[in-house]
Formats: structure tokens, C-alpha cells, sequence
């Protein structure tokens, strides 16, 4: 057996990079929603359209070019991460949620194309900057060996999937909080001059039967990698602890997780469950995903102890 | 005045109200309600201790306030997954799943025999529709019913039209699905009533017998039979781990444990030696074996003050911490002049602390202590109630040794032979053995889960991301129209109409 090798001051040095990362997400975050209330004021104003509209997609192209860039360097930061560790950069809450939004961007990079998803990009790298600042401020530990039960090359694919499904569950959160907040009353009756600016901003958005659609897609992404996800983790549970299914608090939570997304699902085939009440569910199913990554892991007793906190 | 005076409702009956039920109870919205009750239900198991999870915690929950967990235990929330009302959710769901589904099935068995449906008159109100004109020579028609066909769809034509379909196994991915997850819950209703699974600690040389007195503790299923275990035994030749020495910030954290041990079966006497590693059991037939645990078992031996043996093994020392600071407990009943209850601690690498207590800085063997509190008086091993082994019931034992008393706890060295205060005797620190904590475990319906796990995903992808498809070809005149109709959302449908209407405005 080769003897394992950590190293701590390459670990610190992709704490420095993940930081870079988080500079240049801030940026984007700020040109983004820049371009939202360019955009915004430009739909009132029809007066010097084409000048408005070639500043705009300037706008546009320098938000995406820096989440690319912000991306690359957050990539950059994971693998040092791991080449640090010895081994896949997740096996720790602060690996997980480093990771997780390096997957998250890289969704949203892919899906990029749709002009639809395109607009979403202030949503996005604004919950990136969230989980990342939470990493690196609450999460963050030294870099350790695998503990016995965690290694497994199931460790390799059940956390990958779970952190896949993770991602599309975000993307459709984002899409259903821009549905809300499109259809909310308080936007939609706006009476105040700060109201009447934010509804021209959700206006940029898309119509919101397009977000309700686009989320949908997202979260069936979602709840087929979490099906994934909770069979994988029965297969190794049964390897590591001799039963598939023991209905240990992380397990609980999946399930949970799971129910609520097959409501999700039937709620989108039932009469007068359609729209709001729908993307309502998707927003509470993303609720327990956020409450099982943070409270449980941190907080519930149970077999899966693995936040390194 | 009666009630139906006021209210007039036409009189159901019951088999009408049984038809109204059952409809109510098969609607998609009570499937709804339903898992979503389940999730809600499923939250109180992750907040109370589980007695099959974490029984110690239940014990802990009535230690520290006996009536709350009296009311806890009254409404079954340290059983939450085997309650009455949490069965009675999903049973519920479950027969509202299979209500739903039946009936579906029905249907779709005839649409799969039957031909596309009527093209309706007024294409144009379909969600996608385009009108072109007819390119010189095209029969209409024919090119698209040779298209669609190509393009996998049934087709038939009516008259100056095409009417075709496609994606039914959109909803036959869909049944496969909800079949599977009955599947899915019958394989672990009669898996988990046929299966076992026990727990064993066993000390470097020792074996286990695969039958019940081999067990530490049990926990069978409803229709377990002990004739059935497997007759195999299983030594424990050898137990390692690997520390961490090198990386600074790691050191004495366990890489990797190694349990060596030797399966034997009647008609293999000589036995399989093979490895056990946590994720890595031993699957024998009939019965796997997993690593769950590990610790020491240091060798004493305690004599009588003549020299004769009263007591002689390796005894099994809980772990308390990382470093494995662990607890041992000895009794002895029988063979010295009084009976004598032993608590001991065990310190792989002792070093003293300021205070004078010791503790383990580092959990492999470096600076072996062995430190006893010694008792005597009455063990309660007569009595007929059977106690913890691991446990020392010390309220009505007078201590003779360690804090507190006058004589100074009884310190051992690895090999050194001490003597006992009052002439009570000898203790002898022989030698250290590891032991490791085995699951012995078998359930014959986790293969079937398994299978109908994967056979639901399957009917999940396909049902989910194969769109159901309508889509009419109609010759108007020097024209011609294409429209498309999806059951809920399907991404590609404008274009799958754009791309036939072009090849059919190309065909030759």
C-alpha cells in the first residue's frame, strides 16, 4: 500500500483559489444585475433602442464571460482540493458544498444556451456566493484521510449523483422563485415606485408558464439522479452496514426528499394543482434538500457523521 | 324535522358511497396528499431516537425525563416506521397507487390496439401548426405517412389526411414503474420477515457458532426460523489496523482495518481464510458477515492466594474515545474469599496528566496501562436476573481499590503480576488481543428490492423524457397543414413539426 500523503499547504492554497473564485462570482453577480435593470428601464424607454440593446448584450456577454472565468477557477480550486486530499474532493461538508457549486455553475453554463435559463444567471451565482461564503466561513476543515466506512468507490458515485441532483434541484428553485416573484401580488399590483421598479425587472424574465415549464424539467432531472442517489446509497449501505435501509436520520431525509418531489411530480398532472401551488412544492422539496444538507448533516445523530465538524 | 328535510340529495347508497370512496381514494389528488403525508410523517423518526436505530437513545430519552417519553412512546414516535399511523399512510397510499393504476392499464392495453385517433377538423387550434403550400408533384399523403412511418410513429390515413401517434411507451414506462415500486414494498415486506441479523464480538482466536446462543443480541424477522441459519462457524485468526504515523495534522487516525478470518462449514472442515473489511463482508452462504466494530481485549488472569487460576482470558474493553481509552468489566464469583467485581481501564498509550488521572494519546499499542478499580461484596449473579456483562452494578459492592479508598488503584504494565489489597490474590497483565465487532447478517428479499428499484428507475427515465405524440397531416387544397399535440411538456414538438413540414415540401 503506498502511504497516504495529505497535504495541508496545497489544501490552503485552493482555499485561496476558491476565494479568487468567490471575487470574480461577486463581479458577475454585480454586471448581471446591472444588465437586469438595464434591461429593465430599456423595456419602458423606446426611445434609442439599438444603442440600449448593443449595451445590453455587452452587458450580457461580460456577465457570462466572468461566470465562465469564475467557474474555471473555482474547477481550479476543487481539484487542488483533491489532489491535497488524496481523493475525490466530497467527503466533507466543506467538499461537498465547494463542489456541489462548481457542479451547480457548470449546469448552469451547459444549460446556458436557452435565453430563458440565460436571464437566471444573477439567481445563480447569487446562491453560488451564498454556499461557497458558507463553506469557507463555517465549513471549512483540514484536509484528512478517509475514514474506513467512506471508502468505497460508491463514495465516488453516490455522492456524485446526489451533488448532480442537487444541482438541477437549484436550478429549478431559482426558476420557480423568479415564477413567484413574478406572480406575487405585491409585483403584480405594484404600488409603490420600489415595487413598480422591481416588477419592470421581473418583466426581463420569462413568462412565467415558460419558468414553470423550465423548472419542471429541471426538477425531473433532479428527482431521477435523487431515485439514483437513494439506490445507491442502499446498495453501499448494505456493503458498510449490513442493511439497505435502516431509516438512519440521512436516509429519513432522502425519503423525505423523494416523497415530496413524486408530489411534485403528481401535483403537475392534477387539476387545480398546476402553477402556483405546483412550484410552491418544488420550492418546499428544495427546502428539505437545503435543510438535509445543512442541519441534518451538522446537527441530526445518525450514521452519516461525515460534515468533519 | 329530519336532515333530509333540509338537505335534498338523490340516495347513493352504499355501494355508491363505496364507488364514491374508492374514486376519491384512486385520484390522483389523494395520491398526492398522500406522499406528501408520508414525507410529513417521516420527519418525527429523524428527530426522536429510533428504538431499531439508536435503542440506546430511546434508554437515554426515558433516563432523562420518564413521563415526556411515556407520551413519546404512547403515540409510537420511538417506532415511527413501524407505527399504526404510519403504516396506515402508505398502506393507504399503496392501495390508492394500485386503484389508479389497474384501471390505467386497462385503458392503455386498448390504446396500444388501437388505430390514431380521428384528425380533428380545425388543425390551426392545435398547439403547433403550420400551413405551406405544396410543392409541384408531392403527394402529400403518401410523403408523410412514409416519414412518420420511418420517424417510428403508428400512422393511418383518413382520407385526404394523415392521423399518427407516437410514444406510447411513455405511459407503459409509467405502469412499469408504479408496478415495480409494489414490487419494491412487497420484496421488503417478505424480505424483512425472513431475514436476521445478529451481532457478535469476538476476541483474535475466538469463533463463532452460527446458531442462537452464538449471538450477542438478535434482531430476527417475523417469520425467522433458527433451524434455517446457515451451520457454518467463523474464528477471528487475526485483527490489524493501519494508523496514520506520517501526516502531521492526521496522526492516529485508523486508514484501515483487517479482520482475518477463517469460515468453516460441516463439509469444509478445514475452512476459507479470507479478509473482512468494513464495505467489504464476507458473503457465505446463507448469511453475510460484516465489520462493524473494534477495540481491545486485553489477557489477565487473576489468582487466588495459593497461586490457583480463579480467573483466565481475554476480556472484552469498550472503547470510550479516539485514542481507545476503554472500559473492561471482571467478575469474578467463584474461587477467592469473597466475590470480586473488577473495573479496569485500559490505556493503549498511557500518559499521566497533571491531575494524576492517565488517558490514551495515541489508539495503536505504544505505552500499554492497565489501571483497576477493584470491589467485593455481592455480584448479584445468583439472583437469576441476567445482567449486563458489561456492566458493574457498584451501589451495593464496597470498593477496596482505587480513588477514594485507601489503597491506591491497581496499576499493570504489559507482563507484570501485582497483588490485590486484603490478600485477596494476584493480577496478571498477560497479554493483548484486539477484538472486532461482527454483523452477521441475511435477508433473501434485498436482491428483489434491488431489482425493482432499478426496474422503477428504469420506467422512470424513459417515462419522463419520452414525450407522447400527436401529430396530423392534412392536403388543403394546393396546400397542405401539420399539427402537433403533446400530453404535458414536450420540448421538441415545434420543431419535430417544422422539420416534417420541410421534408415533406422537399419530397420527391
Amino acid at each position: 500500500m503506498n502511504p497516504l500523503i495529505l497535504n495541508e499547504e496545497l489544501s490552503q492554497l485552493s482555499l485561496l483559489v476558491v476565494y479568487g473564485a468567490m471575487a470574480v462570482f461577486t463581479l458577475t453577480f454585480l454586471v448581471s444585475g446591472y444588465h437586469l435593470s438595464q434591461a429593465a428601464s430599456s423595456k419602458t424607454k423606446t426611445g434609442s433602442v439599438n444603442t440600449k440593446t448593443s449595451s445590453l448584450a455587452v452587458l450580457e456577454r461580460v456577465s457570462l464571460a466572468l461566470s465562465i472565468l469564475g467557474t474555471l477557477i473555482l474547477a481550479a480550486g476543487v481539484i487542488m482540493r483533491g489532489i491535497a486530499a488524496a481523493r475525490v474532493p466530497w467527503a466533507n461538508l466543506y467538499e461537498y458544498s465547494i463542489t456541489g457549486a462548481l457542479i451547480l455553475m457548470i449546469i448552469y453554463l451547459v444549460s446556458v444556451r436557452s435565453k430563458e435559463v440565460r436571464i437566471m444567471g444573477t439567481f445563480v451565482v447569487g446562491f453560488v456566493l451564498l454556499v461557497l461564503g458558507t463553506a469557507v466561513s463555517v465549513f471549512y476543515v483540514q484536509v484528512a484521510s478517509l475514514m474506513p466506512a467512506l471508502q468505497s468507490y460508491w463514495l465516488v458515485i453516490h455522492v456524485m449523483v446526489a451533488l448532480l441532483a442537487t444541482g438541477f434541484f437549484s436550478l429549478a428553485a431559482a426558476l420557480s422563485l423568479a415564477y413567484l416573484l413574478k406572480t406575487a401580488n405585491w409585483v403584480q399590483n405594484a404600488k409603490t415606485k420600489g415595487q413598480e421598479n422591481f416588477r419592470k425587472i421581473m418583466e426581463v424574465f420569462p413568462s412565467k408558464e415558460t419558468l414553470e415549464r423550465l423548472a419542471y424539467r429541471f426538477n425531473i432531472s433532479g428527482f431521477i439522479l435523487w431515485s439514483f442517489t437513494l439506490i445507491a446509497g442502499a446498495i453501499w449501505a448494505e456493503r458498510a452496514w449490513h442493511r439497505y435501509w435502516g431509516w438512519d436520520t440521512k436516509e429519513v431525509w432522502t425519503f423525505i426528499i423523494w416523497a415530496i418531489y413524486a408530489g411534485y411530480l403528481h401535483a403537475n398532472a392534477t387539476r387545480g394543482w398546476t402553477g402556483k401551488r405546483a412550484v410552491w412544492l418544488g420550492l418546499i422539496g428544495f427546502g428539505a434538500v437545503v435543510f438535509n444538507f445543512t442541519i441534518v448533516n451538522m446537527f441530526f445523530k445518525g450514521l452519516h457523521v461525515y460534515s468533519g465538524l | 324535522m329530519s336532515s333530509s328535510q333540509l338537505y335534498e340529495s338523490p340516495d347513493i347508497g352504499l355501494t355508491g358511497w363505496a364507488r364514491w370512496i374508492w374514486r376519491q381514494l384512486t385520484s390522483m389528488r389523494t395520491a398526492l396528499l398522500l406522499l406528501l403525508l408520508l414525507a410529513a410523517a417521516s420527519v418525527p423518526g429523524s428527530i426522536y431516537p429510533q428504538r431499531s436505530a439508536d435503542p440506546n437513545g430511546v434508554v437515554q430519552y426515558f433516563r432523562d425525563d420518564e413521563q415526556l417519553a411515556e407520551v413519546l412512546d404512547f403515540f409510537q414516535l420511538f417506532d415511527v416506521y413501524t407505527s399504526v399511523w404510519f403504516s396506515a399512510i402508505y398502506i393507504l397510499l399503496f392501495t390508492s397507487l394500485v386503484g389508479c393504476v389497474l384501471p390505467r392499464t386497462k385503458v392503455h392495453y386498448d390504446a396500444l390496439r388501437a388505430e390514431p385517433v380521428q384528425t380533428p377538423t380545425n388543425l390551426s387550434r392545435m398547439p403547433v401548426y403550420q400551413m405551406e403550400k405544396t410543392s409541384h408533384g408531392v403527394d402529400v399523403v403518401a410523403a408523410g405517412t412514409k416519414i412518420l412511418e420511418k420517424q417510428g410513429y403508428r400512422v393511418i390515413q383518413r382520407g385526404d389526411s394523415v392521423s399518427a401517434e407516437k410514444g406510447y411507451i411513455r405511459e407503459t414506462a409509467n405502469l412499469i414503474y408504479h408496478f415495480s415500486l409494489v414490487g419494491v414494498l412487497i420484496a421488503v415486506g417478505i424480505g424483512g420477515g425472513l431475514s436476521f441479523s445478529g451481532q457478535r464480538v469476538l476476541a483474535e482466536g475466538d469463533t463463532f457458532v452460527n446458531n442462537l446462543a452464538g449471538f450477542d443480541s438478535l434482531s430476527p424477522g417475523t417469520f425467522f426460523d433458527p433451524e434455517r441459519l446457515a451451520p457454518i462457524s467463523v474464528t477471528l485468526d487475526k485483527f490489524e489496523v493501519d494508523y496514520d504515523f506520517i501526516n502531521e495534522t492526521n496522526i492516529g487516525t485508523p486508514l484501515d482495518f483487517r479482520a482475518t478470518v477463517t469460515v468453516r462449514t460441516p463439509t469444509d472442515e478445514q475452512g476459507q481464510t479470507s479478509l473482512v473489511r468494513v464495505n467489504e463482508p464476507l458473503d457465505a452462504t446463507g448469511a453475510s458477515v460484516y465489520l462493524t466494530g473494534h477495540g481491545y481485549a486485553p489477557e489477565i488472569t487473576i489468582r487466588d492466594a495459593n497461586g490457583d487460576i480463579s480467573y483466565s482470558g481475554a476480556t472484552i474493553f469498550l472503547p470510550q474515545d479516539g485514542n481507545l481509552t476503554s472500559i473492561g468489566i471482571i467478575k469474578v464469583p467463584d474461587n477467592l474469599p469473597e466475590q470480586i467485581g473488577v473495573v479496569a481501564f485500559f490505556y493503549p498509550s498511557a500518559v499521566k496528566l497533571t491531575t494524576g488521572a492517565y488517558t490514551s494519546i495515541f489508539p495503536g499499542v505504544i505505552d500499554p496501562l492497565l489501571s483497576m478499580n477493584v470491589y467485593t461484596g455481592d455480584l448479584g449473579l445468583d439472583s437469576g436476573i441476567p445482567l449486563n456483562v458489561y456492566a458493574l452494578d457498584t451501589d451495593r459492592l464496597n470498593q477496596v481499590a482505587g480513588r477514594g479508598t485507601d489503597n491506591p488503584a491497581v496499576e499493570l504494565r504489559l507482563g507484570e503480576t501485582v497483588d490485590l489489597p486484603d490478600g485477596l490474590g494476584t493480577v496478571t497483565f498477560d497479554g493483548i488481543k484486539r477484538f472486532a465487532s461482527l454483523d452477521i447478517a441475511y435477508n433473501p428479499g434485498q436482491v428483489w428490492v434491488l431489482i425493482f428499484a432499478l426496474l422503477s428507475l428504469a420506467g422512470i427515465v424513459v417515462s419522463l423524457t419520452t414525450p407522447r405524440r400527436r401529430i396530423w397531416v392534412k392536403k388543403v387544397g394546393a396546400s397542405f397543414e401539420v399539427a402537433g399535440l403533446s400530453r404535458r411538456d414536450d420540448p421538441r414538438l415545434e420543431e419535430v413539426v417544422r422539420e416534417l413540414t420541410e421534408s415533406i415540401k422537399k419530397d420527391k
